[in-house]
């Protein structure tokens, strides 16, 4: 149904793509709306594919976005964000970050990883954001911090103000102390900085 | 796991439906949970450990967990015990007769199905069960409604003393959505009264219940009948209606917000009055149900006119997208094409062993022995069946191996005569359902060389505690099982038994290759912790030396993620043979020190990492 927002956010096992779902979806219920968050992730804690559905809105029924509906895709990893381009609507974005794990299989020289996933995900004319999460975390002391730079990263792109998000970031670290609090503050802030410096440059 | 201050009654919190089950558990004043891990149903055991006033346990298997829960029933007090569909397999002799006896203080089984095989060797139908046993089923369709059955199937059960199954599925374990929460109210049992001929199944005492069974049956149906889990909602559309039940009413709901539905909450036994209702109020009736034809099959019993799997799929979830172009067709509607629904090739992406796991170096080495036949089982070494091992040629079910290798050995043909057979199996795995079939192994006098993995943990369920490690369910001490002397207690001899450290690859090499000669029953036991449990510790990380590295890939084979490609390559011989080269790199800041990648490496490209300090690189910086 076209009243709800559906947030995909994928990547990899371990990543911390259910956890950012998840904060997500305390946002949209703490604006007091109905949601539902629901994975496909399977063993993917060995390193397999995660995509995890977020839909929020009056009512919510069916957990799972629809392919063809889904207004933001989160991509915590480039060949992912382009594994899951179906699921977008007409008109949606991706937002994701330009970093690569490479998986065993192509290691063993079975598959190959795509040259340039951002250009193919271009090719499909879709509107892509795309920013080096991994990075700006390592700059901040921390690749731990990736997630919530992902979580800034999709801040101004949800029907609701980017403060109640963080709020919920936030929270998920104050019993761990003001300096954890204040670095997540600033992955956040990055994230949303870069994404914004991105889409400013795409024009 | 220490007990956390739950939230207080009315809150408004985003729950799964295990963590929503686990909260109306504790509410309802449950006495007794247990469980063996198994995903998607984990997690509902794990969170009623944090709660207080209950005692909660990781049983060694299903069918202990259910005798565990039988017994606190007959006790008086209510009990709970939960388990992934293929446990009911295990449990299902003390069900059997469990709805003979029935119980005395509530007893609910939740069964997880995985539906759609997220991480399970078989898709089935919990819901037969109820039919098998006579027991009623409900199905909750979202967390909000897995709370509520969960209270309302205490009330079912004290009512007409009978176990009720709550039947889940991976879409309702996992899916995190809106609960109220409610109250938690003290349940006082009477505590046990002996009366064996209802408790005590002897023929004579069970003949005798069995007429009570059936009669249950009929008053379950009349309660079916006029419970308000079973509801109709009209709708406006009359051209097509639908029974359904669990989450395939949120499907129904989302692709056809005008038709007719029936949602059956109280499933089984299957309310038919409720059904005809809704058959006579429109043109056509769909069933939608996940996975088997259930009810639909009921229903044609009855003589209704129904529709079902003829036109939605046997397999797999349900979802907007299968159940709108069937229901088009059959109205001979043109059926919905979803833009942009084609996606993009990608490489596939499968699970696999963690970093530094324990059993690498074990698939290492079986990949690097000739002539096996190895016979795997459940849990995290099945994926060394995967690249680059392929080092397991069967997989069945929990505890599987033993046996299955028992028979390899015993039912060899004439290709097979110089082949060693090998069974796999983990420790918690093994103390599952492994032993009895290490037992036989021993007593019918097998050829099998047994590789015991103990890494101290159900590792694929996110390395829950088990008799191997010494811990119970709340990280409190308990009596650790010793390995080795359990084998030796079923007969494997002494000098059979190994216990070797899957790191040091010559030394397991050498056993195994010597094992795998001698003709009696060997077990070799690797005692490494799994990498993801407090008891494993990190060593110093190793790099590679660019220059060292001459492409051989040996460190590849073991295949451990922390190991990348840099470049490839190709060399010619002496001998004129054209050979790949692979050089790689490690990423240091995930390796654990384990060693395993050095040991192949024939160079010593691989050597302990020695970060850059900011001063070098400064210097570095100066000298350029
Ligand atoms: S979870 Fe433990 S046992 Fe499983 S792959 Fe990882 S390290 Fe190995
Ligand atoms: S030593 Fe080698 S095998 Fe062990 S964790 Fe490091 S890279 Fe992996």
């Amino acid at each position: 149904m076209s009243e709800n927002t559906n947030i995909l956010v994928v990547g990899i096992g371990g990543q911390g793509v259910m956890t950012a779902t998840e904060i997500l979806a305390e946002a949209a219920i703490a604006l007091g709306h109905d949601a539902k968050k629901t994975e496909v992730a399977g063993m993917a804690q060995r390193g397999g594919v995660v995509s995890s559905h977020l839909r929020f809105g009056k009512k919510v029924l069916s957990p799972q976005i629809t392919p063809g509906t889904a207004d933001v895709l989160l991509g915590f990893e480039s060949a992912e964000a382009m594994r899951w381009q179906h699921m977008l609507k007409p008109g949606g974005i991706t937002l994701m970050n330009t970093a690569k794990l490479v998986p065993p299989v192509v290691e063993l020289g079975l598959f190959d990883y795509p040259d340039d996933p951002l250009a193919e995900i271009r090719k499909c004319g879709n509107k892509v954001v795309a920013f080096d999460a991994t990075s700006i975390a390592q700059e901040l002391g921390d690749i731990r911090l990736g997630n919530t730079v992902m979580l800034g990263a999709i801040a101004d792109h949800l029907p609701f103000g980017a403060e109640t998000l963080l709020d919920c970031v936030l929270k998920r670290f104050q019993r761990k102390g003001e300096k954890l609090v204040e670095l997540n503050r600033q992955a956040f802030e990055a994230g949303r900085a870069a994404v914004g410096a991105a889409e400013a440059a795409i024009g | 796991m220490a007990a956390v201050m739950p939230a207080p009654a009315a809150s408004r919190v985003l729950m799964s439906g295990n963590e929503a089950v686990a909260r109306a558990v504790w509410e309802s004043g449950v006495k007794v949970a247990a469980a063996y891990p198994g995903t998607p149903s984990t997690e509902m055991l794990e969170v009623i450990s944090t709660y207080p006033d209950l005692y909660a346990e990781w049983s060694v298997n299903e069918k202990v967990s259910l005798e565990v829960a039988i017994g606190a029933a007959y006790a008086g007090s209510r009990s709970f015990c939960c388990m992934k569909h293929v446990g009911m397999n295990v449990a299902s002799d003390a069900l059997m007769t469990l709805t003979l006896t029935g119980v005395v203080g509530g007893l609910v089984i939740a069964i997880a199905d995985d539906v759609g095989l997220s991480s399970s060797q078989n898709e089935q139908d919990s819901r037969y069960w109820g039919r098998f046993a006579h027991v009623p089923v409900f199905e909750p369709a979202d967390s909000q409604e897995a709370y509520e059955m969960t209270k309302l199937a205490y009330e079912l059960s004290e009512k007409f003393q009978v176990p009720v199954i709550l039947r889940m599925t991976t879409r309702i374990n996992h899916v995190k959505s809106l609960v109220v929460v409610g109250e938690r109210v003290e349940f006082n049992g009477a505590g046990f009264k002996k009366e064996p001929s209802r408790f005590v199944m002897v023929p004579g005492n069970a003949g005798k219940r069995i007429p009570l069974m059936f009669k249950r049956d009929i008053e379950l149906r009349a309660e079916a009948e006029k419970s308000a889990l079973n509801f109709i909602e009209p709708g406006s559309d009359k051209r097509v209606g639908f029974i359904t039940s669990g989450p395939a009413y949120m499907h129904v709901k989302e692709s056809f917000p005008n038709a007719p539905v029936l949602k059956l909450g109280f499933s089984c036994p299957v309310p038919f009055e409720k059904c005809r209702e809704l058959v006579a109020l429109v043109d056509q009736v769909v069933i939608v149900e996940e996975v088997e034809p259930l009810i639909e099959t009921e229903l044609k019993a009855q003589g209704l006119k129904v529709i079902g799997k003829e036109i939605l799929p046997l397999q797999g979830e349900l979802s907007p997208n299968v159940l709108k172009p069937a229901i088009a067709k059959l109205l001979g509607e043109p059926v919905p094409v979803m833009d942009s629904v084609v996606p993009m090739k990608v490489f596939p992406r499968p699970p696999t062993m963690c970093v530094a796991c324990p059993h690498l170096g074990v698939y290492y080495t079986l990949s690097q022995v000739r002539n096996l036949n190895i016979s795997g089982d459940i849990g995290c070494y099945t994926l060394g069946a995967g690249h680059p091992w392929n080092a397991l040629d069967t997989c069945v079910s929990m505890g599987a191996s033993m046996g299955v290798a028992l028979g390899m050995d015993k039912g060899r043909g004439e290709a097979d005569k110089d082949k060693r057979v090998v069974a796999v199996i983990g420790d918690s795995t093994f103390l599952h359902m492994g032993m009895q079939g290490l037992l036989d192994m021993v007593y019918n006098k097998g050829n099998v060389t047994v590789l015991l993995l103990d890494n101290r943990a159900v590792g694929m369920t996110g390395g829950q505690d088990n008799p191997g490690n010494g811990r119970d369910i709340y990280g409190d001490d308990s009596p650790r099982v010793d390995f080795a002397k359990l084998v030796s207690a079923l007969g494997v001899k002494e000098e059979r038994i190994h216990v070797v450290n899957p790191y040091e690859l010559p030394v397991l090499f050498k056993t195994i290759r010597d094992e795998v000669k001698v003709q009696d029953v060997s077990v070799i036991i690797t005692d490494q912790p799994c990498v993801l449990i407090k008891d494993y510790h990190k060593l110093k990380p190793f790099e590679v030396i660019e220059d060292k590295c001459t492409g051989c890939g040996n460190c590849i084979d073991v295949g451990c993620p922390a190991i990348h490609v840099t470049r490839r390559g190709k060399e010619v011989k002496p001998n004129g043979r054209e050979v790949d080269l692979a050089f790689v790199r490690i990423e240091s800041s995930v390796c654990t020190g384990c060693t395993l990648c050095v040991q192949p490496c024939a160079p010593g490209a691989i050597v302990h990492y020695a970060p850059v300090s900011p001063i070098q690189l400064v210097k570095k910086g100066c000298s350029a």
